[in-house]
């Protein structure tokens, strides 16, 4: 079979010169997988794998005020700029409340870090981290975000921010919002040909073989 | 369960297959293309990557976006299982750290491999320096079976006249990424010798065959293809096998023993079907173990009569011992120079595109044997993971505006951080040889742990020596070579507190050498058609009967030997030896 045939066969028509037409795109869907209550019921999926993220979803763990300090968080992480939406724009938030309980070792350290912040904040500001003015968020992010000068009396809060950042970058650059504007090209069927042309000039590449 | 009996078909099959990866796979369908009927029991769930692939979903299908939680390589590999199973444990004697994986499904691991298809050389069957045992085979002998798997399945390559690195039949291989130009730039640079790397991908449509598809090139043979474009056990072999209408297989059917009548002959195997728990037996001419190194050896010691009081094929009593994996270490950095970097799709095949065969000589190493490298890095689907670690990497390079910044942050700039990293990483693992030794093994534990089907489980005795270790710390050394060379931002080698990065043996996944073969029955368990001294009517297919597995991965030498003993079965039942 070639590999025309190959991709009829799985219901993706035809490429022309790398492009694919007709193909699934970002944007093309939007639905996220979901599990079938009914055990063995998703293609590929084992029966407790299905359980078991139907559990998760069913479960809470953040309250409402941890939801909205990551969400908050979130948020200054990765803002809304130019290219793309903000963090919660692309649902991280909901995100992190899924992986927390999907990777219990999250758990304890966010929940606990997000203690830490507000106590520092009550400390210091007499308000909760979201209740603090925008220069005392900044003031209080600055000292941890930052963990090669961050004092040493803010290492609870460096390594609170080092995991709150990873799971925003996580859930940003993975959605479909995210992975759109990091310009991820690949995904779909194609003819790979190489490094293109220009790219290999522009690298000075062009001589070098495997 | 009062009912509790053992439920005894009255079908005698030819051949009993236990297992439908590689080595199963392949036996099954060269018998059942010569017209012998078979039975293949597979101790998972039913298989096909055309419909159960996860190909071509984005990373926000998955609510974990992707991150290895159930399963080791992510949400979207098709392995079913991993290297601890719920009900299925295993045990460690004297501080072990030896990692089972085991994938249950058909076509077992072969459904989420990494496509590395290579030929073990000359030296790898008869070693010249005397530090393990030869093979009772040679090169030559295995040469035509290569061959005919390069046919049968598929490979690409290139040819390099190397020794050591036998070539194949090759279909032409993809084109290099970006990333493995600097690559390779940066190993010559340090003397590493990089070739095109030799995968069973189907680069382009394979000759003569209808029912797999070319390579789309998408990257992402390890969720399975969905087009059958790679190898996978369950596409290739046992799929087309059913179709002859002479392989019949059972799935959920999880193996206790192999049955032995009064003479020691295999009459068949008892097994358990997980869907009812009840306990079965089936009856067959021959008995032909594929379940994988560890689990063939389980059943074979799990076996015992009053023919066999060692566990079948076991009065060497070699049956476990041996056991090695390969040796694995990596390292990994990113290229400044590839910052803000044009985007387009460089998916590429999911197998390696590059790769270095081992270029030393051992003369002037303090190890023995060596280990080869496999490369990758560049534009992939942004997933749970994606940018971690970025205060490690923003501050060591000027912004925009060609000042230094201090690593981490928040806010737009560290957004557009992200984007301008995208693309730049590279990463290198050795994958090495280890020595077989007897006093590393398997064996059935001796305090009576049972898994949920009442089967007695394995204990693991497994410890590197320094042969690995000092070959760990040269992989070392050479991967900080190459990204220094090639003008990367790395961290800090592996130093001797994690043995240089030295992987727990297991994790590589290339265990081989519990039932090994060999010409001197005290000493070996298989003779060198893999058929047991003992029982001359049970085969093994899998990488147990492995003397010395080189630094090459293991699955091409399985398919290979595992169509060579199915060949001589043919020849045997012809003679009616077997």
């Amino acid at each position: 079979m070639n590999r025309r045939d190959s991709l009829k066969a799985i219901g993706l028509g035809t490429i022309t010169t790398g492009l694919l037409l007709g193909g699934c795109k970002p944007g093309d869907k939007t639905t996220t997988e979901t599990a079938d209550t009914k055990a063995g019921a998703v293609p590929g999926r084992q029966p407790y794998e299905v359980e078991r993220e139907n559990k998760l979803k069913a479960d809470k763990y953040f309250d409402e005020h941890e939801m909205a300090t990551i969400t908050v968080l979130a948020d200054i992480i990765i803002p809304k700029d130019a290219h793309s939406g903000s963090a919660s724009d692309a649902k991280v938030p909901e995100f992190i409340e899924f992986i927390v309980k999907d990777i219990p070792s999250h758990k304890l350290p966010m929940r606990g870090g997000l203690k830490w912040l507000d106590m520092q904040c009550l400390n210091r500001y007499g308000n909760t981290f979201i209740k603090c003015n925008n220069t005392q968020k900044t003031e209080i992010l600055d000292q941890i975000a930052y963990p090669y000068k961050a004092k040493a009396e803010m290492q609870q809060g460096v390594a609170f921010f080092n995991r709150m950042r990873d799971l925003t970058a996580s859930g940003f650059w993975s959605s479909e919002m995210g992975t759109k504007d990091i310009g991820y090209a690949g995904n779909a069927p194609n003819k790979w040909t190489g490094v293109p042309a220009d790219v290999l000039k522009q690298y000075g590449m062009e001589n070098v073989k495997i | 369960m009062e009912d509790l009996q053992i439920k005894k078909s009255t079908t005698a099959y030819d051949v009993v297959i236990v297992g439908s990866g590689a080595g199963g796979g392949m036996a099954g369908y060269v018998l059942a293309n010569a017209g012998i009927k078979v039975l293949m029991l597979e101790a998972g769930a039913y298989f096909d990557p055309k419909t159960d692939s996860h190909q071509l979903k984005w990373a926000w299908e998955s609510a974990r976006r992707g991150a290895g939680t159930t399963r080791p390589f992510g949400d979207f590999d098709a392995a079913y299982g991993g290297w601890e199973l719920e009900g299925e444990p295993y045990t460690q004697k004297d501080g072990t750290e030896f990692a089972w994986f085991r994938a249950r499904m058909l076509g077992g691991r072969t459904n989420h491999w990494g496509r590395i298809s290579l030929r073990m050389g000359p030296e790898d069957f008869k070693p010249k320096d005397g530090l393990t045992d030869p093979w009772p085979i040679t090169y030559a002998d295995v040469k035509p079976y290569y061959d005919k798997v390069d046919r049968l399945i598929g490979i690409y390559g290139t040819v390099e006249n190397i020794e050591s690195e036998p070539d194949g039949i090759f279909l032409p291989p993809p084109k290099p990424r970006l990333n493995e130009l600097f690559i390779k730039q940066g190993a010559s640079k340090a003397g590493v010798k990089v070739i095109t790397g030799r995968g069973s991908v189907l680069t382009e449509a394979l000759p003569n065959n209808k029912d797999r598809g070319a390579c789309f090139f998408c990257g992402q043979c390890g969720r399975a293809c969905k087009v059958y474009g790679d190898f996978s056990a369950s596409s290739c072999l046992v799929i087309p096998a059913i179709k002859t209408g002479n392989l019949k297989v059972i799935t959920n059917a999880m193996v206790r023993e192999v049955i032995t009548d009064k003479n020691g002959l295999a009459t068949g195997v008892s097994y358990v079907n997980k869907d009812d728990m009840q306990e079965y037996q089936v009856n067959a001419k021959t008995v032909i173990l594929g379940a994988s190194a560890g689990e063939s050896a389980r059943i074979l010691l799990n076996s015992k009569s009053a023919a066999h009081p060692g566990g079948l094929a076991n009065s060497s009593g070699v049956v476990g011992k041996y056991l090695h994996d390969s040796t694995g270490s990596g390292a990994g950095g990113f290229l400044p120079q590839l910052m803000d970097r044009k985007r387009y799709n460089e998916d590429g095949v999911g197998s390696v595109h590059i790769y270095s065969p081992w270029w030393l000589d051992n003369k002037k190493l303090n190890f023995p044997r060596g280990y080869h490298i496999e490369y990758g890095g560049g534009m992939h689907m942004p997933s749970y993971g994606f940018g971690g670690g970025i205060q490690d990497m923003n501050g060591a390079v000027p912004g925009r505006d060609g000042k230094k910044k201090d690593g981490g942050g928040y806010g737009v700039g560290l957004k557009d951080d992200y984007r301008r990293f995208y693309g730049t990483q590279v990463g290198m693992a050795g994958r090495g040889t280890a020595i077989a030794r007897a006093d590393n093994y398997c064996e059935i534990d001796p305090n009576g742990v049972v898994d949920k089907y009442g089967i007695p489980v394995l204990r693991f005795n497994y410890k590197w020596t320094n042969d690995e270790i000092n070959q760990a710390k040269h992989m070392q050394e050479t991967f900080q070579e190459i990204l220094h060379n090639m003008g990367a931002i790395y961290g800090t080698m592996q130093g001797p507190e994690t043995n240089y990065g030295l992987e727990a043996p297991g994790k590589i996944i290339h265990e081989v050498g519990t039932i090994r073969m060999g010409d001197d029955p005290k000493k070996s368990a298989l003779n060198k058609w893999c058929q047991a001294h003992d029982c001359k009517n049970l085969f093994v297919v899998d990488a147990a009967p492995f003397v010395q597995q080189g630094d090459k991965n293991a699955t091409w030498t399985i398919l290979a030997l595992s169509m060579r003993t199915a060949e001589y079965i043919l020849q045997e039942r012809k003679k009616l030896n077997v």
